[in-house]
């Protein structure tokens, strides 16, 4: 079962053609893992799918991507398609509040008032992103006061409190210390029972130890996908095989 | 040069003879320059300090003789102006008071909401007309914001509220909300042109609208600029002169609400400096003293503002 189809995507900004023709498909509660060198569109594409993309000046998209069968971009409500596809960043941006603030963000935007409803969810959500044990006694504390780890962890449960069902993750450990990236990558172990899970990654090994399905973009096309043993052991294309062989890149 | 490093092999860390020794002349030489600019950097900061200490220094100088003549409190809470017997300022205080107050009540919430449409809602194309205007606002001497309060206000406060005279505490509540927009607009825009893009992109991730995103996320966390933009305006309206002149009335009388006349602090000073001598002359200072009092004491209420945000 597909989560997301993208079909015959092209993106523009401005003049400049950033995505090319991509035709993809994203199983549903798999990791699939967004690969290929700085600028090849990767990022752009992962921002479609929840349509960040239109806080952009100048952007023309043609083609169609659909979640669940309906075409996001004839969706009215952008909020509804976000709360539904949630978001992490490639550095830690938690909201300028205490830690418990962060998690309800997401419930507080809906107008959910009840303070034992959030209470229970901002709990589910630190549980669900391997957090409540290190902060369950200091919720009232700032968010900054977290380690780099931490916050991205608090921005993974501030994404899950809303009951996502898709996560988009882009680079969640590039501004990560090992240790923090171990437990990011941990986590997703967890996640992937129940979430779709997209992540732009440049660490190879990380696309290789993480997720089920790999594409692998080029200059703004997508020049192979497939099962991410497939592509690490056989690609197919030659650019493909440079790449994860690490030639260039 | 292009025998040390050729295209062919790789680059060495090796630098020819000349490139050598002038590094090494320039590693044995005094940095004239670096010692002058920061003996430059320090006279101009001291300029700044030197003044507000000389300016300080004459005030009260000049001020003492009518201060020890009334004493502190006949001055600041006497309710009558006849000079040279009697040097009661507590009329210009509430009339300066107000009419800033006033202002602020207007101009701030109209300062804030542009603000916001400026950084966060217009169009590149409708800002980048909107914002020049407010900032041409900003440049009208205050002689000509007095014009504008005489032709337009003045009058406008006559007909609605149905008085015989318009110029009051109220006409220059309108004028003075006006002429502090372009300050509270810009540093306004600039503090939440300076929230990180992260806190925004964050929001609206989450499915939160455009709005909820402004007020929850956007203000908060441009609070301490929009509040050294809000102070500035009030010590602008404070010390506002020309205009209020023009449209006040300026009668020294304590004013008994917004559609009286009223006389500023800064207005008492203008006007009387010009033929008054003696303890007269000397208790304009006085009135001076306290405006800088007036102006220490918001400055000082913006640090504690903001070390209650930093904390």
């Amino acid at each position: 079962m597909n989560k997301f189809d993208v079909k015959d995507l092209n993106l523009y900004y401005g003049e400049n053609h950033a995505l090319k023709g991509i035709n993809l498909p994203i199983p549903e509660r798999k990791v699939t893992a967004l690969i290929g060198p700085s600028g090849c569109g990767k990022s752009t594409l992962l921002r479609t799918l929840n349509r960040m993309n239109d806080l952009i000046e100048n952007v023309k998209i043609t083609g169609n991507v659909s979640l669940d069968g309906d075409d996001i971009y004839q969706e009215r409500n952008v909020g509804g398609l976000r709360m539904k596809v949630g978001m992490v960043f490639q550095k830690p941006n938690p909201f300028p509040m205490s830690i418990y603030e962060n998690v309800a963000y997401g419930l507080r935007a809906q107008g959910i008032r009840d303070k034992k409803i959030i209470d229970e969810a901002v709990e589910n959500a630190l549980r669900g992103a391997a957090l409540w044990d290190e902060v369950s006694d200091r919720l009232d504390g700032h968010a900054f006061g977290l380690s780099g780890g931490q916050q991205q962890r608090l921005c993974i449960a501030r994404a899950i409190a809303i009951q996502p069902e898709v996560i988009l993750m882009d680079e969640p450990t590039s501004a990560l210390d090992p240790i923090a990236t171990h437990k990011i990558e941990e986590l997703m172990e967890e996640l992937r029972k129940d979430y779709t899970i997209v992540i732009v990654t440049h660490s190879m090994n990380q696309a290789k130890r993480i997720s089920d399905k790999t594409a692998v973009f080029w200059m703004g096309e997508l020049v192979e996908h497939g099962e991410t043993a497939q592509i690490f052991n056989s690609p197919q294309d030659e650019r493909t095989k440079g790449y994860v062989n690490g030639d260039f890149g | 040069m292009s025998d040390v490093v050729t295209v062919n092999h790789a680059p060495t860390a090796k630098q020819s003879g000349q490139v050598v020794k002038a590094l090494e002349a320039s590693a044995n030489r005094v940095d004239w320059a670096n010692h002058l600019f920061k003996y430059l950097f320090m006279l101009s900061a001291f300029i700044g300090v030197f003044s507000v200490g000389l300016i300080g220094y004459f005030l009260i100088k000049e001020g003492m003789p009518a201060l020890s003549y009334a004493g502190v409190t006949n001055f600041v809470f006497g309710m009558e102006w006849v000079p040279p017997v009697l040097f009661g300022i507590a009329p210009m205080i509430v009339a300066s008071l107000i009419s800033a107050l006033g202002a602020v009540v207007i101009g701030v919430p109209v300062a804030l909401l542009t603000a916001i449409f400026l950084a966060e809602v217009a169009p590149k194309r409708v800002a980048d007309v909107v914002r020049p205007a407010v900032e041409l606002l900003a440049g009208i001497p205050s002689v000509v914001y007095g014009f504008f309060g005489l032709v337009i206000i003045v009058p406008m406060v006559e007909k609605v509220f149905n008085i015989p005279a318009g110029n009051t505490l109220m006409a220059a509540i309108i004028v003075l909300a006006v002429m502090i927009l372009p300050t509270v607009i810009a540093i306004s825009e600039t503090a939440l042109r300076a929230v990180p893009r992260s806190y925004k992109e964050g929001s609206l991730a989450l499915g939160a609208s455009p709005m909820f995103t402004i007020f929850k996320v956007l203000l908060p966390a441009a609070r301490s600029g929009i509040l050294a933009g809000v102070v500035l305006g009030i010590a602008r309206a404070i010390g506002e002169t020309m205009a209020i002149i023009m449209v006040m009335g300026n009668s020294p009388a304590m004013p008994r609400h917004l559609l009286d006349s009223a006389r500023s602090l800064t207005a008492n000073i203008a006007m009387e400096m010009a033929y008054a001598t003696g303890l007269h002359s000397s208790a304009l200072y006085t009135t001076g003293i306290v405006l800088l009092v007036f102006v220490m004491v918001l400055n000082a209420t913006l640090l504690y503002l903001n070390r209650e945000k930093a904390r």
